[in-house]
This record gives structure tokens, C-alpha cells and sequence, in this order.
């Protein structure tokens, strides 16, 4: 799957390179270290290491990594600090353009920046970390007006939380995505009125505590079953029209239309992992995910390069974000050590590339489960358990998550509720499959309703 | 205050930016005057981006007069003012045989008005040339002269010519009233008069109104919207060609074309409408152009639009271009109805008009007509080399402020310090595509604001979108609101 050979000079070179440093960036940089990489080098765009989480100024992260509630920059502060404290290289303002791969297996990471112009860095390992990026209103085609008012939840996040300005009086938020109801709490909090949080779906989309903590507590409406159908305004929004959905279809229902007075419509529809420098360089891409297709090393279809965070799949906790990188930087560390024996003993030891057939099973998605994570786990893997993430595709109470190996099921574990806002999480023990590892072709997970 | 000029061109779209630069070549003092924050915020920036070769008027219309001159001199323009052009060829499907004898009464049409490089494709010709085109085309016609360039881009960058060879520009002038007395025009705004000896009407889906303010010879201009889709980049190539479709029962069909910037655009529908103003896209109509585009293109993948946008199309009741001098009023002059091949017109309507002018006013050539100012130099078509020298005479280079399209601090900086530099968030979009991307200004916009600021030296709060009452956003946090 190597599509782009190229010969390139290289103007620097170091084990591993790490694009972005969020919080999957730092975690898998830190542990690559940690793991004993010592050559490695983050690469972050922004002008501060931190990634989204320094605008998520609002508490909730930590929960479950460091067992105590802390704000999105505290969450950010901790990774950072440990990075200064272990001397990790860190270059902000620092943009990668190109990502490709050369006759060596080795690959290269064209980077631009004010202060050091353009550098081409040639690395044995490249951890993608670079995040996701919101869907524009054109994604979904959203009719009406184009003028001023209309922007994503998160550029108004960033406007208001680290620009400190307000994008409007009177609001409307088109989607219950989890950044769309902190925004919701957030506006309300600046003296903004938010009218309604309107969502297509017949559920939010966001986390359960959200909804509660950030609508409910602030009487904010949330209209399921609704969609904006129509924006008014010539200037600037004057007006959103809202109608119902027929829950099947999606498709509008005429007669249900109200208008809502508003100047200002924030849209929270949806995220999607930002992985054009992993197509650029070949790597495969889930259709379902958006994110490269993974093994349980976080290792994508191409050698050397991995994916953890949301440019693998869009997480709803950043802790859960720490835990994947973390697995990924070991992994990648691993790699590297791999590859330098390899290449000093001659032995053919290198870490398997994730590939279909031989060297891996195939972790498939049954009834109900969408954006399954990875997607792969090797034959060879020396690991006690794998974590399986993924998402239900509507609402389910009293289910059952399966895990079916051949026609045995060796997990069957019982939810009280399961939502598509919240990712569902489920430890495969390695020994459970022990056994069959070298037949088996696929495992597979779904949903049972009772 | 009153300022006299000799020449005032009403309209700074394609065809007034054109006219304008083609009159500063002579020693006249011109001005222009628009309505919007800029220039081509009308039909010029929200169309198919086609330079039509010129088989579709009528022969001895004025339309196929103008578009196959146009489309000559097309790709020279575009050159000498460093705007993207691309001589893609055209293709019109045909989805059955009785397709075949309309794909050759438009080569007979087109040979009519003297368009070269006119042939029919069979099915297997098509498919070798669009592999990804509906396997019910059985026919094409193939233009070898149909290109697709950047309506926008050589709006701004004619007007800049024009510019620097002493032409002034006004912006935010509504024109309110026209009046003459004796061989002096009087052209107001609510705030401000101008003097002048000629009027040359380019005001689009206005020219109606313009032209009743001081002619008899009344017409009628209909604005008729056309809807698009635009799909990602990232999706390119799909079709090298401009595809058009014979016209059904079903309408007129829709095109699916490349952008010079390598996007897709996917429309246009055509609607009447009453008001001028009315660039809404609908959810009727967007539906529509996807079924109809269908047949060119059947796997139009919907998860990759971008956006959608509209446009409105100048339809004159008469059913032609209005070119040159006015039946009735003397040193008064039109380039009325100008809707499709207008904008392949453009070169040919305003060297026309441009001679008339200089004639009836008897003017030379300026011995010190200037080139164009530079282009912005853009760090996304430059190769790696060009970059590092960018970056290393201009650390701004290496700052992407854009990163989908990979626009850097320094393009976004120049765009605003130029002859009619960018002073909103949408100005800055057509000259340096920031925000014209897969995220639509998501990520760019809160740094766009900044600069923006910055080197206006004005509130980020009282940044537009597009001109006053566009705010982009309210006020500051914890400070008062401002309406």
C-alpha cells in the first residue's frame, strides 16, 4: 500500500516524529520515551502545545485517567509539564505539509514554520495525531442565507474562550454534539440567550451528563426530531426556520415549520477526523470511522506509521484519547527498536505491518455496532488484552454487547443503557482466543437486544 | 463635495473591472462606482466558471459575437494578470441517439459563429476521455476551446490594473440618482456626487434600474438563480472536461465541471426570481441539480460537498446582451443583460465598449500605462525550493493561517496592503482562498479576525463578513454589546 515513493533530501533526522501535539500527541510522544525512544520530535501547528483542550476551558476531563475532575488546559498542563520535565522536543508553529514514504520504508514529514523555514524531516516511525476538524454547514447542505452568523461550535468555542469574543445575542445550535452543549452553557454564562439546541436525531449525540449539566439546568430547549430548513437574513441572521423530521426518513415535515428569531447559528453536526496527510502518504482510511484502519498497535496499513486520538476516531473522553496514544507510542517505540535490530543483526524481526489474511484477524462489526476500533488485532500479539471501542447505532436499554469468536461467544456483557454519544468500551482478554489465533479469521462484535 | 471625471462606470463585476482597466490604457480620468464592500460580489462571484467557446447563442447574436471573441482572447488575460486558466475542453452529453442530430445542429451553430475544435465523440471515444462519466451517454459533442478560469480572481486583479493606471474605485456607492444637464452627467449617492462626461452602465441584475435613472429605452432585467454544490478537492480528478447535458423535457440540465482550484462544482439550476438581492440556496433545488447531475456522473459521492451557494444570472427581456452606445442619451452607454457568455464576453464588451468611448471623446493612449501589480504569490502552488526562499525573505510565509488550503500569514497580509485591499473576511477569501476549503474557515476565521484587525486597525467586532451589517461577531467578553 506504499503509493508514494519519492526522493527527497532530508534536512533532519530522528527516530520517531509525532504530528500534533494534543493530547493523543503528547501521550504518545511521552510514552514512546518513556518506552525508550529518547529521538523524538512533536510537530504542532498551533502556537502552543495543548491541541482543543485549550479551549475546553470548561471542567469534566480526567475522570477516569487521573481519577479527579479537571479543565480542559489543566488536563493539557499536566502532558505538557511532563514534557518540559523530560526534556521532550516539542516545535509549535510548526505546520507538516507533506507526509510521504521512500525506497527505504523511511518517511518523510515536510514541515514549514516562521522561524526555521522549511524542513524536511526523515523519520524510521510517524505517529498521526492530528485530530478532527468540524463539519461545515455546506457538508450537509443546510439551505438558506449564506451571510454573517453562521459558524461551527467550535470556532465560536475558540472565539470565545481564548480569543474572548462573543459571537452573538441570540442563539441557536443546530446539533447536540458535545461541543454544542458546552457552547450552549457557555453563551448563557456570557449573557447570550440561547434559544434552542435543535437536533435531526430522536436522541443527542453528546454525552448524557452534558445534556443534563448544560441544557436541563439552563432550561435550554432541546428539540429532537428537528432540523433547521431554511436560514433568513441578508446581512446577518435575522431568523432560523426549524421544522420537524419524520424520525425514518429525516426528510423535513411540511406544516411543522416555526420560525425562531435569532442573529447567530452555531451548527454541532458532526466530527470528522482530519486525515489528509494520511492519504496523502497511502495510508487506508474506514469508511465508518474516518480514521486510518488500525490493528491493536494502533499501526495503520503502512510500516512505521500509526494513528491515535481523534484522527483515528472521534472520542467522546480524553482520557480515553491518553490511554489509545499511550498504546501507540509503546508500539511505535517497539517498531523502532525492531527496525534498528533489524538492521544490526540482520534478523527479520521487524513489527508486522497490519494486513489482512495471514498476519491478522479481522475484528468485525455486527448488528448495532458502528466505528469499530481497531480494526484489526495481529496474530503475534504478545499483549494481555486489546481494548475495543466503538459506538451503538441508536439508543439501547438492557442489551447486551457479544463478542463471538467462530460460533462461541466468549464476552456477553450486559448494558443498562447505551447511547451513540458515549463509546462503548470492551476488554478482550488475549487468552480467550489463545487457542484458535492462528485459524481464526475474524471476531466478531454486536449488540443483542433482550 | 462633487468629483468630476470623464468617464463613470456604474458596477465593478466583470465587465466594469474590465472596462475600466481597457479605459485606463487612454488619457481619461475614470472612476468606479459599486454598491457592495468589493468588487465581483455579484454574479462575477457566484457562477459556473466556464469561458464558453461559443456554440450555444444564436448566430448574429450579439451573445455569440462577444463570447467567441471573448473566448479568443480569454486565456491572454488571464495570463498577463497572473489568473488561473485551464483549456479543459467542453462536453455536451447526449443520452440517446436521438441525441445525435442536437449535438450536430450545436456544431453547425457553433461553426456558424466561427468556433474551431467543434467534434462528435461516440460512446467509446467519451468513456476513453471520462472514464467516470453515466454510462447512458451515448453521444458527445467535444469543444477543444472551452476552458474554466477564476471569475473572481480576474475581476480583482483587472480592477487592480486599472488601479495603478489611475483609475479610482469606489465602494459602498449605491447610485441613487442620474441626472444630465447639458453634456454632464450627475451620478449620486446618498453621501457623495460625481461628474462625469460618460456613464457606462454595468450594474448586472441592476442595469434595469441604472438605465431608467436617465434612458427611455427601458428594458427589463429578471434575476435568475442558479444553485451549485461544491465537492472537496481532495476528490480530483474526477473529470478533466466540462460536462455539460443536451437539454431534456426534464430542463435545461445541470454541468459537473472541475475549478481551476481543482474542486468540483455541481449546477447551476435556473429559477425567476423577484428579488435582486436573493442568493439563498433551497433544499428543493439542491435535490434537484444532484438527480439531474446524476445521469453525467453516477456516483456523486455526498459526502464530500463542502458547500452549496447560489448566484444570479442578469436575464434581459430582450433576450440579448445590450452592448455600446444607448439608442436615446448621448455619452451614455450599456453592457445590459449580461448573463451566460458573459463572463467569456467580458474581454470582447469591454475593448467594444472601450473604443466607442475614446472615440466619441476623442482621447489618446497614455504613453505611461503601467503592468499589472504583482500577484499575490501563493504558498501552496509554489514548489519547496520557491518556498524556503518565501519563507526566508518573509517569515509570514512559513505561518499557515489556512490549513486546508494552505494559505499562509503573509498572503493573507499582502491581500489587505494592495490597490483595493481586502478589508472583510469574504475579501480575503477570494484573494488568498482562506476559509475556502474542506472546513470552510472553521479553524482560520478567529486568526483571519485577528489580522484582519490588526492592519485595518480597527475592532475585531466591527470585522464583516461582507460590508456593514455583516458583523461577524457581537462584541467582547464581559465588555457591553454592540448592535
Amino acid at each position: 500500500m506504499i503509493k508514494n515513493h519519492v526522493a527527497t533530501q532530508a534536512d533532519t533526522i530522528a527516530d520517531l516524529i509525532v504530528i500534533g501535539a494534543g493530547p493523543a500527541g503528547l501521550a504518545a510522544a511521552l510514552s514512546a520515551k518513556e518506552a525508550g525512544c529518547e529521538d523524538v520530535i512533536v510537530l504542532e501547528r498551533d502556537n502552543y502545545p495543548g491541541g482543543i483542550l485549550q479551549q475546553c476551558i470548561h471542567n469534566g476531563f480526567g475522570l477516569h485517567y487521573f481519577h479527579e475532575e479537571l479543565t480542559g488546559p489543566e488536563y493539557a498542563a499536566r502532558f505538557v509539564k511532563k514534557a518540559e520535565s523530560s526534556n521532550l522536543d516539542i516545535r509549535c508553529t510548526t505546520m507538516v505539509i507533506d507526509l510521504s514514504v521512500d525506497e527505504d520504508g523511511k518517511h518523510l514529514i515536510t514541515t514549514v514554520s516562521p522561524d526555521h523555514g522549511l524542513i524536511i524531516f526523515k523519520a524510521s516511525a510517524v505517529i498521526l495525531a492530528m485530530g478532527c476538524r468540524e463539519r461545515p454547514r455546506g457538508a450537509l447542505g443546510i439551505p438558506g442565507s449564506r451571510c454573517a452568523g453562521i459558524m461551527t461550535t467550535g470556532t465560536a468555542q475558540r472565539l470565545v474562550n481564548r480569543e474572548g469574543l462573543v459571537p452573538g445575542h441570540r442563539i441557536v445550535i443546530l446539533g447536540s454534539g458535545d461541543i454544542g452543549l458546552i457552547m450552549a452553557r457557555r453563551l448563557t454564562y456570557e449573557g447570550a440567550k440561547v434559544i434552542a439546541c435543535v437536533e435531526i436525531m430522536p436522541y443527542s449525540s453528546g454525552l448524557t451528563r452534558n445534556v443534563v449539566q448544560c441544557l436541563q439546568d439552563y432550561d435550554i430547549p432541546l428539540m429532537l426530531n428537528h432540523t433547521v430548513v431554511d436560514i433568513e437574513g441578508r446581512e446577518r441572521v435575522t431568523a432560523v426556520i426549524v421544522a420537524a423530521v419524520d424520525p425514518k426518513t429525516k426528510k423535513p415535515i411540511s406544516g411543522t415549520e416555526q420560525k425562531i428569531d435569532c442573529d447567530t447559528l452555531l451548527l454541532s453536526v458532526g466530527l470528522i477526523p482530519e486525515n489528509e496527510l494520511s492519504r496523502q502518504a497511502g495510508v487506508v482510511i474506514d469508511n465508518a470511522t474516518q480514521g486510518p484502519e488500525v490493528d491493536q498497535n494502533m499501526s495503520t496499513s503502512i510500516p512505521g506509521i500509526f494513528a491515535c486520538g481523534n484522527v483515528l476516531h472521534v472520542h467522546d473522553l480524553v482520557d480515553y484519547v491518553t490511554i489509545e496514544s499511550e498504546a501507540a507510542g509503546q508500539a511505535a517505540a517497539e517498531y523502532i527498536r525492531r527496525c534498528f535490530r533489524k538492521q544490526t543483526e540482520e534478523t527479520e524481526a521487524a513489527v508486522q505491518p497490519l494486513q489482512e489474511g495471514a498476519g491478522s484477524i479481522l475484528f468485525r462489526a455486527g448488528s448495532g455496532v458502528r466505528g469499530l476500533v481497531p480494526q484489526y488485532l495481529q496474530r503475534n500479539c504478545s499483549d494481555k488484552y486489546v481494548m475495543i471501542y466503538f459506538r451503538p447505532d441508536k439508543i439501547y436499554r438492557q442489551a447486551h454487547v457479544k463478542v463471538l469468536l467462530e460460533e462461541k461467544v466468549i464476552i456477553d456483557q450486559k448494558k443498562k443503557i447505551m447511547t451513540p454519544g458515549e463509546m462503548v468500551t470492551v476488554r478482550l482478554p488475549i487468552e480467550s482466543v489463545h487457542k484458535q489465533i492462528d485459524k481464526l479469521e475474524a471476531i466478531k462484535i454486536f449488540i443483542e437486544e433482550e | 463635495m462633487k468629483n468630476t471625471y470623464d468617464v463613470c462606470v456604474i458596477g465593478a463585476g466583470i465587465i466594469g473591472a474590465a472596462v475600466a482597466r481597457e479605459l485606463s490604457r487612454f488619457n481619461l480620468k475614470t472612476v468606479v462606482v459599486e454598491k457592495q464592500s468589493d468588487v465581483s460580489e455579484g454574479t462575477s462571484k457566484a457562477n459556473s466558471a466556464i469561458v464558453h467557446s461559443g456554440y450555444d447563442a444564436e448566430p448574429g447574436s450579439a451573445k455569440a459575437k462577444y463570447n467567441v471573441a471573448g473566448s479568443r482572447v480569454f486565456e491572454d488575460w488571464c495570463r498577463e494578470l497572473t489568473v488561473p486558466y485551464r483549456r479543459n475542453g467542453s462536453l455536451v452529453l447526449a443520452f440517446s441517439e436521438d441525441g445525435l442530430p442536437e449535438l450536430e445542429k450545436l456544431i453547425e451553430r457553433g461553426r456558424a459563429n466561427g468556433v474551431e475544435g467543434l467534434s462528435i465523440l461516440n460512446q467509446s471515444d467519451l468513456r476513453a476521455r471520462e472514464p467516470r462519466v453515466g454510462t447512458d451517454a451515448v453521444y458527445a459533442l467535444l469543444a477543444e476551446t472551452g476552458a474554466i478560469c477564476s471569475p473572481y480572481d480576474l475581476t480583482i486583479r483587472l480592477i487592480e490594473h486599472a488601479i495603478v493606471n489611475g483609475v479610482e474605485l469606489k465602494l459602498n456607492f449605491e447610485v441613487n440618482s442620474i441626472s444630465k444637464t447639458d453634456d454632464r452627467f450627475l451620478v449620486s449617492s446618498a453621501q457623495e456626487v460625481i461628474e462625469c462626461r460618460v456613464v457606462i452602465n454595468a450594474a448586472g441584475v441592476y442595469a434595469d434600474r441604472i438605465n431608467d435613472m436617465i434612458s427611455q429605452d427601458h428594458f427589463c432585467i429578471t434575476p435568475r438563480r442558479g444553485e451549485y454544490w461544491m465537492i472537496d478537492k481532495a476528490l480530483s480528478p474526477v473529470f478533466n472536461s466540462t460536462v455539460f447535458q443536451l437539454p431534456t423535457a426534464m430542463g435545461k440540465g445541470v454541468l459537473v465541471t472541475p475549478t481551476v482550484e481543482n474542486t468540483i462544482i455541481i449546477g447551476p439550476t435556473a429559477e425567476d426570481i423577484d428579488d435582486k438581492e436573493d442568493v439563498r440556496t433551497t433544499a428543493a433545488k439542491l435535490e434537484q441539480i444532484l438527480e439531474i447531475a446524476s445521469r453525467s456522473w453516477p456516483d456523486i459521492p455526498r459526502n464530500r460537498f463542502i458547500t452549496a451557494f447560489a448566484g444570479l444570472r442578469a436575464h434581459c427581456d430582450r433576450g440579448d446582451f445590450i452592448i455600446g452606445k444607448s439608442s436615446d442619451v448621448s455619452g451614455y452607454y450599456l453592457a445590459a443583460g449580461i448573463e451566460s457568455p458573459g463572463l467569456t464576453a467580458a474581454p470582447a464588451i469591454a475593448t467594444e465598449i472601450t473604443c466607442q468611448v475614446v472615440e466619441e471623446l476623442g482621447v489618446s493612449v497614455t504613453d505611461s500605462f503601467l503592468p499589472p501589480p504583482p500577484a499575490i504569490e501563493s504558498f501552496r502552488e509554489s514548489g519547496n525550493q520557491r518556498r524556503r526562499e518565501l519563507i526566508a525573505a518573509d517569515p509570514a510565509y512559513g505561518r499557515i493561517i489556512c490549513r486546508c488550503e494552505q494559505v499562509s500569514e503573509a498572503e493573507i497580509r499582502q491581500a489587505i496592503n494592495r490597490p483595493n485591499g481586502a478589508k472583510t473576511v469574504d475579501a480575503i477569501k477570494r484573494r488568498t482562498r482562506a476559509g475556502m476549503g474542506r472546513c470552510q474557515s472553521g479553524f482560520c476565521l478567529p486568526l483571519v479576525l485577528k489580522i484582519l484587525a490588526e492592519e485595518l486597525r480597527i475592532d475585531p467586532a466591527d470585522i464583516t463578513k461582507a460590508g456593514e451589517g455583516s458583523e461577524i461577531i457581537s462584541g467582547h467578553l464581559g465588555g457591553d454589546y454592540h448592535d
